[in-house]
């Protein structure tokens, strides 16, 4: 005997799964349609010419070769930085600290760091690096330490999460065999939570590529061509997306912007599916 | 034998330093705010400072009040909370209780898309198609708004509400959902009634996380807000917290350049406190879990 249920139960439940259904449409649409639009405005502006060449008035060309190599620069310079620091700080936690106490407050404190805006790490850059470190103006170098801070947060907890799920019994293993606690994280930990840090890195990576706020003042926004790892790093350059505004507002040069929009959206893509293939080899194991 | 004891004691000292590196930047980081902020909110006096409603930084008599930034700040991540909130919860319950496995593996990547989007690029799109149509659809002439701002803001934060209300739904038991079947409630009942509140300190924290992204974008509200120094209207050219920030400060000298760092300090203090939030949100969750 099934008795149907009162119409006000059943405008109810119909109602809120059409605004669920709704929703969950808003969210996908705003995604195809960012996408879409720039794809469609800047694909057509990518040229060869674009990609290999550096903005030239002479000329009246526009190419942005340096601001790609200023942006592998930076990612390269910071990982340089907060790798080591950020992977050592995510074994002292998970592999030597002893006082959960201490351990739960630096977990705290971590999190206190990723949830500051980076518009605070940009005036912290100003304030420590430029200021009170004397290097008197943005240069890569400075938004690279900027970057730093900014992303050692990502790294740390992405390691963290990577060394928690090399198995006990591993350490147990190599303790048993007489190996010193070191060599142990060196030779079974490290390799076995490898895969991780690198899904960890590559998410530092798209954080890198996507700041702007923070580099806007401490990497600064030029755009001249420096191929020598070591002088570009005395230069203030414009990564990216620091151009995309920069070409926004300073030049009203819409074209170019979408091209560089579109650019940063595949970046953004392909660093997604690497994400995602890192951790389809983590589920095999 | 000794060497190999030196090199572990070296090792083990290394990463404690690197434990303690991260105290030493967090607590830097906030020092050195209070340091260069106090000065010129000194100068200028708290109450004139934040409840000042002129800024005029370059005038004759020059005027530090940053109540329309504050007020521009708190209304634009109360709108975004107020669409972005309703949708993400319930693109969230989707992801958790309703899609089938595939359908909510390629939403899920759609959302972790949104996430990688740069900010730079929500403002540019947000300014060449939303700001001409907020600005023809409520006859304005000019559709960089407040309006504008909250509208791209609550897309912006999206995806950190759904991830972390869609990890808190799936960690509803199941128990509670099936005997809320057998009680003959229906789905939607359901989830309304059993798993929503059953998570709520999970979408709590999903909220005020929102609520921080919302507080702190920059680049994003930069280009679709208008960045006037009015006292916020919704359909008004507004100026937040983070926009006079990053609007200034590349030509900002002297004590001007001063007051917008004391502008971060106030822009800190909200994140810090929003952030606080957040872990006692978590650490009452989890300890009932």
């Amino acid at each position: 005997m099934k008795r149907r249920l009162s119409i006000k139960r059943r405008v109810y439940s119909g109602a809120l799964t059409g605004f669920m259904y709704l929703a969950v449409g808003i969210a996908v649409a705003a995604l195809i349609g960012i996408i879409g639009f720039v794809l469609y405005r800047g694909l057509g502006h990518i040229t060869w010419e674009f990609l290999t060449t550096a903005r030239s008035a002479l000329r009246n060309t526009v190419g942005i070769l340096p601001n790609i190599l200023y942006t592998l620069y930076i990612i390269f310079t910071t990982l340089l930085i907060a790798l080591p620091l950020g992977i050592g700080a995510a074994i002292y936690l998970n592999e030597y600290a002893a006082k959960r106490r201490l351990v739960r407050f630096i977990e705290f404190v971590i999190e206190l760091l990723a949830g500051i805006p980076s518009i605070i790490f940009g005036l912290i850059g100003v304030l420590f690096f430029i200021q009170a470190m004397g290097m008197r103006r943005p240069s890569l170098l400075v938004g690279a330490l900027t970057l730093s801070i900014l992303v050692l947060p990502t790294i740390v907890r992405t390691t963290q999460e990577a060394l928690k799920t090399v198995p006990a019994a591993y350490r147990e293993g190599a303790f048993a065999l007489g190996a010193t606690k070191w060599y142990m994280i060196r030779t079974i930990i490290l390799p076995a939570s490898a895969d991780g840090i690198v899904g960890g890195t590559i998410l530092a990576v798209g954080r890198m590529v996507g700041e702007s706020a923070a580099l806007l003042f401490t990497a600064g926004m030029g755009y001249a061509l420096v191929t020598n790892y070591f002088e570009a790093l005395q230069t203030a350059g414009g990564t990216l997306t620091v151009m995309l505004f920069v070409y926004i507002t300073e030049h009203g040069d819409f074209d170019t912007a979408f091209a560089i929009a579109s650019v940063l959206l595949i970046i953004v893509l392909l660093l997604n599916i690497g994400v995602k293939l890192v951790k389809r080899r983590l589920k095999k194991i | 034998m000794k060497t190999k004891t030196i090199i572990e004691q070296t090792m083990k000292t290394t990463f404690f330093l690197c434990g303690m590196l991260t105290i030493v930047i967090t607590f830097g980081i906030a020092v050195y705010m209070v340091i260069s902020g106090i000065p010129a909110i000194r100068e200028i006096g708290l109450s004139d400072f934040l409840f000042g409603q002129v800024w005029n930084p370059t005038g004759a008599e020059p005027q530090f009040g940053i109540l329309p930034f504050i007020l521009t700040s708190v209304y634009a991540t109360l709108g975004a909370i107020a669409i972005g909130v309703p949708i993400g919860l319930a693109t969230a319950i989707f992801l958790a209780k309703v899609a089938p496995p595939k359908v909510a593996a390629a939403v899920n990547t759609a959302v972790e898309l949104l996430a990688g989007i740069p900010s730079v690029v929500y403002g540019f799109v947000g300014m060449i198609v939303l700001v001409p149509l907020v600005m023809n659809v409520f006859n304005l002439r000019n559709g960089a708004t407040l309006f504008s701002a909250i509208l791209v803001l609550s897309i912006m934060i999206l995806p950190g509400i759904i991830n972390v209300s869609r990890t808190a739904l799936a960690a509803v038991p199941r128990e509670y959902e099936e005997a809320s079947y057998a009680l003959g409630a229906t789905k939607v009942e359901t989830i309304c009634k059993v798993s929503v509140p059953a998570a709520k300190s999970g979408i709590a924290a999903g909220i005020v996380l929102g609520i921080g992204r919302a507080v702190g974008e920059t680049m994003a509200v930069i280009l679709v807000a208008g960045n006037v120094a009015n006292m916020p209207e919704l359909f008004g050219s507004v100026r937040s917290l983070t926009m006079a920030i990053a609007g200034e400060m590349s030509y900002a000298t002297g004590f001007h350049r001063n007051v917008l760092f004391s502008i971060g300090l106030v822009l800190f203090v909200f994140i810090l406190l929003i952030n606080l939030t957040l872990n006692l949100i978590l650490k009452r969750g989890g300890a009932k879990r």
